[in-house]
């Protein structure tokens, strides 16, 4: 039995070596495969999106396929979980067989330009001079545009009117951050709970954070400044006083909205996307701009995704994928589709049918126009690093493990060590 | 015996014997080889599958951690070798220690409680009395839900808002408790999860084992004057000693690479609370928008060598067990 056990042992190592070695020198000819399967494709278009909640039958699922038969080709679309399309897209980079056509977050932009495997919207003729240059800044690196916004979110604060109107406390009074406490402790002492939003530690969290961070005057590059010491203040004294709930650390953006849905909460920062569910939640609700520290409105960070297309060894199939792509972000067909997704329109005129059709839509226009890109201002690269440890101080200073002041700066020693 | 004796009687004379046996000999190298390489085609499939699904992965593990990985060089494909920098960079960060003890307490407490709770549900279910079957059937639910149900449960049980075990607390007095997002409780709470999922392993295997002891010792033992205790600690206990070191090396293996109830649950957090070598390695490999692959990957290597290291060990149990 030992003796059998040992052979075995011994032919599964000189097997596993051979085949690894053999791995190895197989691996160039795997990409080239991948290559010509890309171009043995024919009359098909790939496209990745990451909307896996609409299928072939849904208004968006039909507006792709359409915009393939427009150019005469199929188009064969496949919707995937936001987070996972990024690693997903690398993956596909290495082996060489990236989609025709992709939809990422606009944040994943500036990494997927780092790994060299999106074209420049100029290289491919796409026109972008009506897009609204605070919206595709989050895509451009190097004054190089490298997508187009198919659409913008971003946040704002949803109150709820009847838990207001019992506290006393007029919403068109909130114009900063003493204004809007007062207005958290007076619906506390009515017996209401205060906000609700999410930091958690992911993402997420450095997204709702921003308002608060840049409302201060805050600067990603100097984490540790006291201007974000003060935003990360007010949420850190929100929590302490019970203003806010102890499980924001614990909230995404979705079970955040849950929260908002009972009825209990006065306010909950949260996105366009929640407008659907604002009409189904049973109460009268209003939406007022992130008020920034002394007065004004926040600049929120824009969401939403940019319409990109991953370089092909066959340069042949860019004249299609073009007609594509123009089709899906001609005004004429961005009124549709960002109705659909609940987008704000990254063009001016387009924005303007919206709030002609929905006047609810408003508050969301200005607040998109005031919005920033994470990624803008020359960050690109360097935003994940620094978001990462924002979400890290954020988690620190609100669970009580370190002061928000200490939390910021062991996250701008961290990011600074990371940067090399 | 008639029959031995008879065989002998018909023996070949010995000069015979020696050629006769030869070719026996020959015949049976032959017989031997046909049978090794019978055996080898026997083992081609399982042979064919450990590389392609172990060896080769491993040994692309072995290389992300050994290259400089950028999100260029891993669509490129040409990282340069970087030696043991990404295990140096790793060992440096504050984030190491932590992570390491959070490993060893979430793994020795997870697994004391799961095998002492599941040693005496076996021995309690070993008694058959009426329902046990019923009942030890009901006790294997946890094993049943896939994680990220039971996760997920535990998630919202243990919320510090709304959460029905703050509800419990608060019925008899106590105040809340921030299970989830407080530093001091975020690991105590993924282990109290970890350990409700992982006795039904320890309750069936150990059963299993409780039923392979012979009745009559015990018996045998009662006669003698031994008390139910005294049974228990020098005849079941010692003869359940290979069955429970089989039990326990599973269980540390499998807690030490438990990912998915910590990340579902707290997600490492808040801040390094909660987070475990393997939840950093994923948070490293994925969870911000950029990858770092190359230091995830040494931390995914660290782990799997601490599981070697306790895979030897079982091994030098046994073999003294055996001697």
């Amino acid at each position: 039995m030992r003796h059998l056990r040992r052979t075995v042992l011994a032919g599964l190592l000189a097997i596993g070596t051979l085949t690894s070695a053999a791995a190895c020198s197989s691996s160039g000819s795997t990409s080239a495969t991948g290559g010509s399967a890309g171009s043995a494709k024919g009359g098909t278009y790939t496209f990745w999106d990451p909307y896996p909640q609409f299928d072939a039958s849904s208004d968006w699922g039909k507006r792709v396929a359409s915009c393939g038969t427009a150019a005469g080709v199929t188009v064969k679309r496949t919707g995937m979980d936001t987070s996972d399309l990024g690693n997903k897209a690398l993956l596909a980079a290495q082996q060489g067989n990236t989609p025709d056509v992709m939809l990422v977050d606009n944040p994943v932009v500036s990494t997927l330009v780092q790994a060299g495997i999106l074209n420049k919207t100029s290289d491919l003729g796409l026109d972008t001079s009506t897009i609204q240059q605070n919206i595709i800044g989050a895509g451009t690196l190097d004054g190089a545009a490298y997508g187009v916004p198919i659409g913008a979110n971003t946040l704002a604060l949803y109150y709820n009117k009847n838990v207001l109107k019992a506290a006393g406390v007029d919403a068109a009074g909130i114009k900063d951050w003493a204004s809007l406490t007062a207005a958290l402790q007076k619906v506390k002492a009515a017996g209401k709970k205060g906000i609700t939003f999410s930091a958690i530690g992911t993402e997420e969290g450095s997204f709702q954070f921003l308002p608060w961070f840049w409302g201060a005057g805050g600067d990603l590059t100097k984490l540790d400044d006291a201007k974000g010491a003060a935003a990360l203040s007010l949420w850190k004294d929100w929590v302490s006083q019970g203003l806010a709930p102890h499980d924001v650390l614990q909230n995404t953006q979705t079970t955040s909205w849950q929260e908002f849905a009972t009825g209990d909460y006065a306010f909950g920062e949260n996105g366009t996307w929640q407008l659907g569910n604002a009409a189904k939640a049973g109460f009268p609700y209003g939406v007022i701009n992130i008020p920034g520290q002394n007065g004004g409105s926040a600049p929120a960070p824009t969401g939403g995704e940019f319409v990109t297309v991953p370089v092909q060894k066959d340069s042949g199939r860019y004249t299609v994928t073009k007609k594509i792509v123009d089709c899906l972000i001609s005004p004429t067909n961005l009124l549709a589709t960002d109705t659909t997704l609940s987008y704000i329109a990254p063009v001016t005129t387009v924005q303007q049918q919206q709030v002609q059709q929905n006047s609810a839509l408003a508050p969301w226009v200005s607040a998109v126009a005031a919005a920033r890109g994470r990624t803008s201002n020359g960050l690109g690269t360097k935003y994940p690093v620094i978001s990462q440890q924002l979400w890290t101080a954020v988690q620190s200073a609100l669970s009580g493990g370190k002061s928000p002041q200490d939390a910021l700066t062991a996250a701008q020693q961290a990011a600074a060590n990371h940067q090399g | 015996m008639t029959l031995a004796r008879a065989d002998r009687s018909q023996r070949p004379p010995a000069a015979s014997r020696a050629t006769a046996s030869d070719a026996a000999e020959g015949v049976r190298r032959a017989q031997r080889r046909r049978h090794r390489w019978t055996a080898w085609a026997f083992l081609l499939p399982i042979v064919a599958y450990l590389a392609a699904f172990y060896l080769y992965p491993l040994y692309r593990n072995l290389d992300l951690s050994l290259r400089h990985y950028t999100v260029r060089s891993f669509v490129d494909g040409d990282a340069p070798y970087s030696g043991w920098d990404n295990f140096r960079q790793v060992l440096h960060d504050p984030t190491f220690w932590p992570a390491l003890r959070n490993t060893m307490v979430f793994t020795l407490v997870s697994i004391a409680v799961q095998y002492t709770a599941g040693l005496g549900l076996a021995v309690f279910f070993n008694r058959h009395f009426r329902l046990s079957g019923l009942l030890r059937a009901l006790f294997l639910i946890p094993w049943l839900l896939p994680l990220i149900v039971s996760s997920s449960t535990w998630s919202w049980m243990l919320n510090s808002e709304s959460g029905v075990v703050n509800y419990a607390l608060h019925l008899v007095g106590v105040a809340p408790v921030d299970w989830l997002t407080s530093p001091h409780w975020a690991l105590v709470s993924v282990i109290i999860a970890n350990i409700w999922i992982g006795i039904p392993f320890n309750l069936v295997i150990l059963h299993s084992g409780l039923q392979n002891i012979p009745a009559d010792l015990h018996e045998a033992a009662a006669l003698d004057g031994a008390g139910p205790w005294q049974q228990f600690r020098r005849i079941t206990f010692p003869l359940l000693r290979p069955v429970s070191a089989i039990t326990l090396l599973l269980g540390l293996v499998y807690t030490l690479k438990v990912f998915d109830l910590i990340w579902i649950m707290t997600k490492g957090g808040p801040t390094d609370s909660s987070t475990t070598l393997a939840t950093w390695s994923y948070r490293l490999g994925f969870g911000s928008l950029l990858p770092q692959f190359g230091p995830g990957a040494a931390v995914g290597n660290i782990l799997i060598l601490i599981a070697l290291v306790f895979g030897l060990l079982y091994i030098r149990v046994q073999k003294r067990q055996e001697a």
